[in-house]
């Protein structure tokens, strides 16, 4: 099972992804050109207000794995700095273990080639990117990524609201009071 | 009164592996009784308020999660190949996690050999106890447990999930749809709070509305006086003299150092893998197949249940996550009737998974938006869990694995194939559930495969012949008269009940025998 990660670490990411009150993706513009890379190798997304430390990827590799991610579980409600948040740990192991970070930069590099000009970022539509990363689903790395997602993105209590998950319940008396009966239309 | 501590030289205690329903049942049972006993019980001890509504956070907390390998063509061993099973290493066993559906096992199910016939590749046998010997012990055991629809208690009410399940079960004309036999306080009763509908029941119940040993029969027990609980204390081998009666067992305690408690009676209740697991790696010069396995059925016929999600999604709300998961239940295609196909029954039982393990379990692997936009239906998602009876297998089995665990100790491998008749039931159960969805309104249904199994049976089973099976009508080893198996694994047939009830009436009964035997000094 994958690992789970634990809430102090999980706030620790949280915590460099800077907040706002967006929980929808708010640009009108293409993830190409709604992430840039700041002169300081960081990546910063103006209009949703959130910015990113890269640490141990190149800023480009790790603008397209935030945009593979959302690729990967794409939720048109769900805005970049969560998939951003949910994919830091990666940038964290390829810091510290070169293999991990020669995999990463490859399986980016060969997306990016075999996307052609503009790379795997430029490229316009879902269904493209998506057949591309069709082509690798079945390597490890791709694998390691898509079921760290599971955890890294969908155990994130911001994240619970936007699918209407109301997460811990005993605090507040559970449901009994709260509508566990209260569907009014069958 | 004080808890008891026992020396670990006395050799007059009954020494239990594991606390769950089978142990912890076993031990109060025996205690009250005025029998010394001692739970040796792997997991941490974790009293109900440290219990977490967070699925995670809980899984981590309670879930056996040493080592185990799977084989087989199941699927659970391509997506979760180290998880065969979602079940617990903690004081109170899987009651901790398990959601309180408590239903009594069906006459022809103790005799599936006899009603069903011969099945190609099944392994069937009758049980050598019938449902009419154990309905004074299943009464009891619905009251030690609180069970709603017995007793005169009333049933939970319904919830969200639960309404639009009747919904759909009064348009299919199903005639046997209601909120569950569940062992979980309608009402407070036994000292406990009623059930304030929390939908975190896996995750162990944080009011003790929901019965568990941990804190139902495990401090009755110890209030005795005569019933130690030692936590942190993983059981390695059992033991034996030249005789071939079992002598005590060895186990690593929280510090990892390998400690012997002495026994005139040792019974074991560490759940369908850990059991047989044990009894094969106890194999010595004397039983060189494992202790009690002269029948070679060790850890054969491991049974799960033929289990399977259906969800659904509407276009207006549900919140099936509110609410007591499992309170919810159409009963009619529990029946045998192989016009439909297949031998056997099953029940669809009201479930719900929160956010993260909905993502991890509805479609183990999947990804893209035919699988997010699933996820994107959450607020308006319904759910129904599937239990119907799989069947027993002698290739299905625990076995030894190369692996070796943080004691050096071989770990379970855990082999499974669907039978047909297990794949044709499946079949007809998604349809069926998905057709009570449909009848409400669904726009969308998804059958959902097994999860990891929460249903682990059959592994030491009861037989009237020591050659078919493990132990005998009481749960006592054919070939060791002092060693008895209390778990889940003595069943015969899976049925297509929820088991943790029958697991506590065996108990009960069991207590009744050993007692007895002890008594007369025949142990």
């Amino acid at each position: 099972m994958s690992e789970h990660h634990g809430r102090h670490a999980r706030q620790e990411r949280q915590a460099e992804v800077s907040r706002r009150v967006f929980l929808r993706r708010s640009s009108e513009l293409s993830f190409a050109a709604a992430v840039t890379i700041t002169a300081g190798g960081a990546l910063l997304n103006a209009s949703e207000a959130w910015a990113l430390d890269v640490k141990g990827l190149q800023p480009q590799t790790m603008k397209t794995l935030i945009l593979i991610a959302r690729d990967i579980y794409p939720h048109d409600k769900v805005a970049d700095r969560f998939y951003a948040v949910a994919m830091k740990s990666h940038d964290e192991k390829a810091a510290s273990d070169p293999a991990t970070k020669a995999q990463l930069e490859a399986l980016v590099a060969g997306l990016d080639a075999a996307a052609g000009k503009g790379g795997y970022a430029g490229l316009g539509w879902e269904s493209q990117r998506v057949a591309l990363l069709r082509t690798v689903s079945a390597s490890p790395m791709f694998e390691t990524i898509r079921s760290g997602l599971i955890v890294s993105l969908y155990n994130n209590p911001e994240v619970w609201p936007i699918f209407g998950y109301e997460g811990e319940s005993y605090s507040k008396g559970g449901y009994i009071k709260r509508g566990f009966d209260d569907i009014d239309w069958i | 009164m004080a808890a008891a501590t026992f020396n670990q030289n006395d050799d007059s205690v009954v020494v239990i592996i594991g606390s769950g329903a089978g142990g912890g049942t076993l031990g109060n049972e025996l205690a009250q009784k005025g029998i010394n006993v001692v739970v040796l019980e792997a997991g941490e001890r974790h009293e109900y308020t440290d219990f977490i509504n967070d699925e995670w956070a809980s899984f981590t907390q309670l879930a056996w999660k040493d080592p185990r390998t799977t084989s087989g063509s199941w699927r659970v061993s391509r997506n979760f190949p180290t998880l065969p099973a979602w079940i617990v290493k903690a004081v109170g066993g899987s009651t901790t996690h398990w959601a309180g559906a408590s239903l009594r096992f069906q006459e022809h199910e103790f005799r599936t050999a006899s009603v069903y016939g011969r099945i190609p590749g099944a392994n069937l046998l009758d049980w050598p106890v019938t449902l009419a010997e154990l309905e004074p012990y299943y009464a009891r055991a619905e009251e030690k447990m609180g069970v709603t629809r017995t007793g005169g208690r009333p049933g939970l009410p319904g919830s969200n999930n639960f309404k639009i399940m009747k919904a759909g079960a009064d348009k299919l004309g199903y005639k046997e749809c209601h909120t569950g036999n569940m062992a979980i306080n309608s009402l407070e009763r036994d000292g406990r709070n009623s059930c304030q509908q929390t939908g975190f029941c896996f995750q162990g119940c944080k009011w003790g509305a929901k019965w568990s040993t941990l804190y139902t029969e495990i401090p009755k027990g110890e209030a005795t006086g005569k019933m130690e609980v030692r936590p942190q204390s993983h059981v390695a081998r059992i033991e034996h003299d030249a005789s071939g009666k079992v002598t005590g067992v060895v186990y690593f305690d929280k510090d990892g150092k390998e400690q012997r408690q002495k026994a005139r009676v040792v019974a074991v209740a560490g759940n369908s893998i850990e059991s047989p697991r044990l009894l094969l790696n106890s194999a010595s010069s004397k039983f060189p197949d494992g202790l009690a396995n002269s029948s070679g059925q060790v850890g054969r016929n491991y049974m799960r249940h033929m289990t399977g999600s259906v969800y659904a999604v509407f276009d207006r709300p549900v919140h099936m996550y509110r609410g007591t998961t499992m309170a919810g239940i159409i009963r009619d295609e529990g029946r045998h009737d192989t016009s439909r196909g297949f031998a056997g029954g099953y029940e669809m039982e009201t479930l719900s998974l929160g956010l993260p393990f909905l993502a991890a379990f509805l479609d183990p692997g999947a990804w893209g938006r035919e699988f997010t936009t699933a996820i994107d239906g959450y607020s308006n998602m319904a759910g129904m869990w599937l239990v119907g009876e799989d069947m027993p297998q002698e290739t299905n089995r625990i076995t030894l694995s190369d692996v070796k665990d943080q004691y050096g100790l071989a770990v379970a491998d855990v082999h499974f194939d669907d039978h047909a008749n297990d794949i044709a039931m499946r079949s007809h159960a998604y349809k069926q559930g998905a057709a009570v969805y449909d009848a409400v309104g669904a726009t969308r249904t998804f059958p959902t495969p097994p999860y990891p199994s929460t249903h682990n049976l059959g592994t030491n089973r009861m037989s009237a012949n020591p050659r078919d099976g493990v132990v005998n009508k009481y749960g006592q080893t054919h070939d060791i008269k002092n060693l008895f198996v209390s778990d889940g694994s003595q069943f015969t047939s899976g049925g297509a009940e929820n088991p943790t009830l029958t697991i506590v009436t065996l108990a009960i009964r069991q207590a009744e025998y050993i007692a007895d035997q002890m008594k007369t000094k025949a142990i």
